[in-house]
């Protein structure tokens, strides 16, 4: 078994730290993982994206040609990369700020709208942890207690009060019917 | 982890006491890592240098004070450094080189590519001299091999280059920390300071031709005895393959994941990896030759390693070409249509 994920929007989104905390988590349970960051000239409200792949063995390659999820936070990674999807993959969208939906009928599309979950909860940086919930929920890999260990692990000690928000958050994504 | 603070890590465990270095993307975690954890390590210092230059030449004079030293940049900054590599090697003193290759020539671009490899296995610098080189293609490798590159430059008392890309620096992966062995080197070069011992000299300028001719052949023999030893090469999937795959680095993990694709369709395919670039396995290439006829170079140049290759096989095989220059990250299914082309065509 190998599942790769694309994760892509504004830097600034929080895009990175989706893929990697849920690297972190999934190294935690057991599985080889890789972590590939798009690196470099990035600024805030530029584009971002970062790759993982999760496996039960060892991982050939860290890139993924047809990723089985693809995560997109804002339109233009939408459309740069939807085609890539695997057939029968899974698209999560921010539908908070994509008014657009994918042309691919042999994909499931979860339109989570992240950017409205996060608002109502108070604080709007935490959208990408609603969209994590929704993302582990669908995907299943993971138990969501191993993600949010993940998550606490990355905050560290000096981030712990931020952990109540982010616990909210991803509940949220996580019991929402989409 | 990733990976370039792995090559810290491991270097700081692998006892280096001095890193000077220059900031360039994409190698920039390793010298911020170097600024932070140094400091941790007992008697370690951290220069960030004015230059790629002056960091190259901090370290020759560390290696000569008898400290375990590495410098790191990439592209443009390498060649900046060769000057120092050069010396290095002409003094016969060890010194760790990290190149984290990006897109060239020229300042070129940020991206992951492996446009250096020419310049990193054929010395780089003016003279007739060697580097040992490296190219790991796992964050695991990364680790192990920075630990194998202090060993191997003391043993030989000579530069070791790193040789990994944007894309093995930036990437994350879990990683284990093996414990190295100690340091064991010859001492007698060591310079210690005034009333410490016999006055020593450590110099390359040697205006007498013979004298000269005979440090020449001095280091040729020492290159020799490496090129006999110190080869190191990876094969996957080979038993059954009608097709071999030559790749190193961030190419060899494309590669692989290209492989898996083409096996699920029953093609006959295989990798061969070359760890260290130089010495270059030759002979392992060689042996495949008497059993296969078809050999694909796959690199992210326009065909370097390529050249290895032919000298290495000459008329025994057919060899073909593939490569994306410049900061293209190729895919496995882009290389997998490849293979398939090539295996077709037979």
């Amino acid at each position: 078994m190998i599942k790769k994920t694309i994760f892509a929007g504004f830097g600034g989104q929080g895009v990175l730290m989706m893929g990697y905390i849920y690297a972190h988590a999934a190294m935690n349970e057991g599985f080889h993982v890789t972590y590939l960051p798009s690196y470099g000239v990035e600024v805030r409200g530029g584009t971002a994206n970062c790759t993982v792949a999760v496996s039960d063995e060892e991982i050939a390659s860290p890139i993924a040609s047809e990723p089985d999820h693809l995560v997109v936070m804002n339109k233009p990674s939408l459309f740069t990369f939807q085609n890539r999807v695997a057939p029968g993959g899974d698209i999560f969208l921010n539908s908070s700020i994509i008014d657009a939906r994918p042309t691919r009928k042999d994909v499931q599309i979860h339109a989570v709208p992240v950017g409205d979950l996060a608002e109502r909860l108070g604080n709007p940086q935490v959208l990408n942890i609603v969209m994590m919930g929704a993302f582990i929920r669908k995907t299943g890999l993971l138990p969501p207690e191993a993600f949010l260990k993940g998550l606490k692990h990355i905050l560290g000690e000096r981030k712990k009060a931020a952990m109540e928000i982010n616990r909210k958050a991803f509940a949220a994504g996580y019991e929402l019917q989409t | 982890m990733q990976g370039n603070r792995v090559i810290g890590e491991a270097a700081i465990r692998a006892g280096c006491r001095f890193y000077a270095g220059y900031p360039i993307t994409p190698q920039n975690e390793l010298t911020e890592y170097m600024a932070d954890n140094m400091r941790r390590a007992k008697g370690g210092i951290f220069i960030q240098a004015e230059s790629e230059i002056a960091a190259i030449n901090m370290v020759l004079g560390a290696s000569a004070a008898g400290a375990r030293a590495m410098t790191s940049s990439s592209s443009p900054g390498i060649s900046l450094k060769q000057e120092g590599i050069s010396s290095l090697a002409a003094d016969e003193l060890p010194a760790v080189i990290v190149n984290i290759m990006r897109g060239g020539p020229g300042l070129g671009n940020i991206l992951p590519s492996q446009g250096d490899y020419f310049q990193a296995t054929r010395g780089g610098g003016h003279g007739d001299y060697r580097t040992i080189v490296l190219a790991p293609a796992s964050v695991q490798e990364l680790a192990d091999l920075t630990m194998d590159a202090f060993e191997l430059a003391d043993r030989y008392r000579n530069p070791v280059i790193i040789l990994a890309d944007g894309m093995m620096g930036q990437m994350m992966e879990p990683v284990e920390f093996h414990a190295p062995p100690p340091r064991r080197y010859p001492e007698c070069y060591v310079l210690k300071g005034m009333g410490q011992g016999k006055s020593k000299f450590i110099r390359a300028l040697i205006l007498d031709a013979i004298r000269m001719e005979e440090h020449n052949w001095k280091l040729y023999r020492k290159y020799q005895v490496i090129a006999q030893k110190e080869v190191r090469c990876e094969t996957f999937w080979t038993d059954d393959a009608e097709i071999l795959i030559v790749a190193y680095g961030t190419a060899a993990r494309i590669a692989k994941g290209a492989i898996k694709r083409s096996r699920e369709l029953g093609l006959p395919v295989g990798l061969i990896r070359p760890i260290t670039l130089w010495p270059f396995p030759t002979q392992v290439l060689q042996g495949f030759a008497a059993r296969v006829d078809d050999f694909l170079v796959f690199e992210m140049n326009t065909g370097q390693m390529l050249e290895d290759v032919q000298l290495a096989l000459g008329n025994t095989a057919r060899i073909q070409f593939y490569g994306r220059p410049g900061g293209v990250i190729p895919t496995p299914a882009e290389l997998a249509k490849v293979i398939a082309y090539q295996l077709r065509k037979k």
